[in-house]
């Protein structure tokens, strides 16, 4: 059986006036199922574009221009635009960032879930979508009769699970949580990543959590995939990521986090910027800014290398007698 | 260590907006009480910490401390001087000597103004020295924020920089007055990680150089408990655990404390989650909960609580807490 989702080569850009954009640069991974990817890296790295792109929703200048994103064999760039409507939502789906314009202020909540059951299947009954509909609030801690509200009577923490409740509603086989958190309290946060955990643990999910908290994905992901200006640098365990980190950025990143528990191993800053992608620095993307430098950075970009459980770009791990 | 700020049972109550029908319907006027009767005191040269979620009222407490919103009541005191009774003049001078940094440095930047002039302003609101002297502070102003070489900065419009660049660019707006005491409002929430820690590192090194006093606002408690020296918790407009940071981080006492700090995701996957979340959600300010305003969400939560308010008590050395029932 090939895996849930086999990414290959994906090489996503952005037309702008400026130039183009080179969001996502041959990017390959693969998901199995049941398994969670946790996508991190800094603003502007690629990390939202490549999820977006799974959906096949890149916002326009952007624009897929290579690659395959093959689903259980089925490369979801070949499939005709009607098809790939009706795979969004039932087998792929998307908690996205921010529930406040994510949802339709002049919609209640019922008739956001009763749209979407009756969009995927005309044959449904509204009394059907709803009596789902209030199954499903129930689920998600939000409460059935909340139904009739609008999303300006929720909180943001509430709003979020409204989301979470929309992107689940068809029982996906994977689901693109992108920052699914990041607006909210401490406090809720974890009251959603709870919910989270428990859904996924019920419903067996697959999912790829794209965040910039190396916190959240420490705590939710089987897998860990680094990015840096449009490429993944690093990609495996989440326990061998944290533990040894293979590429500087990994290491750089993981150490500029803020860390409650040892403030005195936390906080270290990475110099420098990340780069404009319009024209990337040559070579490895990450030279200018890395604390292990040498000879070949500049010249060449360095490949994916297998390195035990890992899969890392950088020419330290070159196969090279040293 | 002297006290720079005293705050002395500080309130601000802002009136809620309501349609003129509604004004008409009800004759009771409603308020948010964004702070609500709080006591602190920030010592010179350290970093006092206002945490809370949002709703608290960090924001507006910092607000009151630069006098940018009047009380509804209550004092503070900057260098003994009650800054509410401060006249034009000396109003002016303390404005010299407290200054803001504020968290979304692309709205705290004009557009329009070149970032040299954007900096040197503060120079010439006060006069301070001629014309070629307040250029060259400026262009050592940028050199000391780490935008170098400063001359191919000077002329740049805040949209030519990078978010990280633009929050140095607020940084030194507010030191070239050579402050005392800056309130810093989420200063690095809206940068990435990586320079995160460039720009509190900043803030660090110009504390040492010109014996800073800063008050550091944020939600963020890791950050909190990597940059300040003391930290004020605050919830629903009152604050419910104050300390010196390594306490309140080590031993929180608070329940509401406790269930901030265990709510944190740690970066660290071998770490064994041992939450304590709250049920619900932070209630509306306008009518909060009576008593303890968190006994609705605690799980230590007795009859008491909801009947009388609890005040902060001394718990341990410059450690108080405000709650029947503290953690041990």
């Amino acid at each position: 059986m090939p895996p849930l989702l086999d990414v290959q080569e994906l090489t996503v850009e952005y037309f702008t006036l400026k130039g183009q954009v080179k969001a996502v640069t041959g990017v390959n991974f693969s998901l199995e199922r049941g398994a969670t990817l946790g996508l991190v890296g800094e603003s502007a790295c690629g990390k939202s574009t490549l999820g977006f792109s799974i959906l096949r929703l890149v916002p326009p200048p952007g624009r897929i221009v290579a690659g395959k994103i093959d689903l259980e064999g089925v490369n979801l760039l070949n499939v005709p635009l009607e098809a790939m409507r009706r795979i969004r939502g039932s087998q792929v789906s998307m908690i996205f960032q921010d529930p406040m314009t994510s949802l339709n202020p002049l919609m209640r909540i019922r008739d956001h879930f009763v749209e979407l059951f009756q969009t995927h299947d005309p044959s449904i009954k509204r009394e059907e979508a709803v009596s789902r509909t209030i199954k499903l609030l129930d689920s998600l801690g939000i409460g059935g009769d909340r139904i009739d509200d609008y999303p300006h009577q929720f909180s943001g923490g509430m709003r979020q699970r409204v989301m979470i409740g929309l992107a689940l509603a068809l029982e996906p086989k994977l689901v693109i949580a992108d920052e699914p958190t990041t607006s909210l309290d401490v406090i809720v946060e974890a009251q959603v990543l709870e919910l989270l955990k428990q859904l996924r643990e019920k419903h067996r999910l697959t999912l790829i959590l794209i965040t910039h908290n190396i916190g959240i994905v420490a705590e939710m992901a089987d897998l860990v995939a680094v990015m840096y200006a449009g490429q993944i640098a690093e990609i495996g365990p989440t326990e061998d990521m944290y533990g040894d980190p293979l590429h500087p950025y990994t290491k750089g990143l993981l150490e500029s986090a803020p860390n409650v528990l040892h403030p005195e191993h936390s906080m270290r800053p990475i110099p420098g910027t990340p780069p404009d992608l319009v024209s990337p620095p040559s070579g490895c993307k990450f030279h200018p800014r890395c604390p292990k430098v040498f000879e070949p950075c500049p010249l060449r970009e360095p490949l994916p290398i297998h390195q035990g459980s890992r899969l890392v770009a950088c020419h330290l791990y070159d196969q090279v007698d040293h | 260590m002297s006290s720079l700020v005293e705050v002395n049972d500080l309130t601000k109550y802002f009136p809620v907006q309501k349609s003129s029908l509604e004004a008409m319907l009800s004759r009771k006027r409603e308020f948010v009480r964004a702070v609500d009767g709080i006591s602190f005191t920030i010592k010179r040269e350290e970093i006092f910490g206002l945490v809370g979620e949002s709703g608290s009222g960090k924001t507006t407490t910092g607000r009151l401390l630069l006098r940018l919103v009047e009380p509804t009541s209550g004092e503070i005191r900057f260098g003994g001087d009650n800054i509410g009774e401060l006249n034009s003049e000396s109003l002016r001078r303390f404005r010299r000597r407290a200054q803001m940094i504020f968290q979304d440095p692309t709205a705290a930047l004009n557009p329009r103004m070149r970032i040299g002039p954007a900096i040197k302003h503060g120079l010439d609101i006060h006069q301070i020295g001629s014309h070629p002297e307040r250029k060259q502070e400026t262009l050592r102003m940028f050199e000391r924020v780490g935008l170098t070489p400063p001359e191919a900065f000077y002329d740049k419009y805040p949209h030519q920089l990078s978010g990280g660049q633009r929050q140095r660019v607020v940084i030194g707006r507010a030191m070239i007055l050579e402050p005392e005491f800056a309130v810093a409002d989420e200063p690095v929430a809206m940068v990435d990680v990586s320079i995160r820690a460039q720009i509190l590192d900043l803030m660090l090194s110009l504390k040492k150089e010109f014996g800073l006093t800063y008050a550091f606002i944020t939600h963020d408690l890791a950050t909190a408990n990597y940059f300040c020296d003391s930290i004020a918790i605050m919830y629903l407009g009152r604050i419910v655990e104050v300390g010196p940071r390594e306490d309140v981080f080590k031993s929180p006492r608070h329940p509401y404390t406790v269930a901030l700090m265990s709510s944190i995701p740690v970066p660290d996957p071998k770490h064994k989650l041992q939450r304590l979340i709250p049920r619900g959600e932070i209630p509306s300010p306008i009518n909060p909960p009576s008593g303890c305003r968190f006994h609705p969400r605690c799980p230590y939560a007795q009859a008491v609580c909801s009947e009388r308010e609890p005040q902060l008590e001394e718990i341990g050395p410059n450690h108080d807490v405000a709650c029947f029932f503290p953690r041990m």
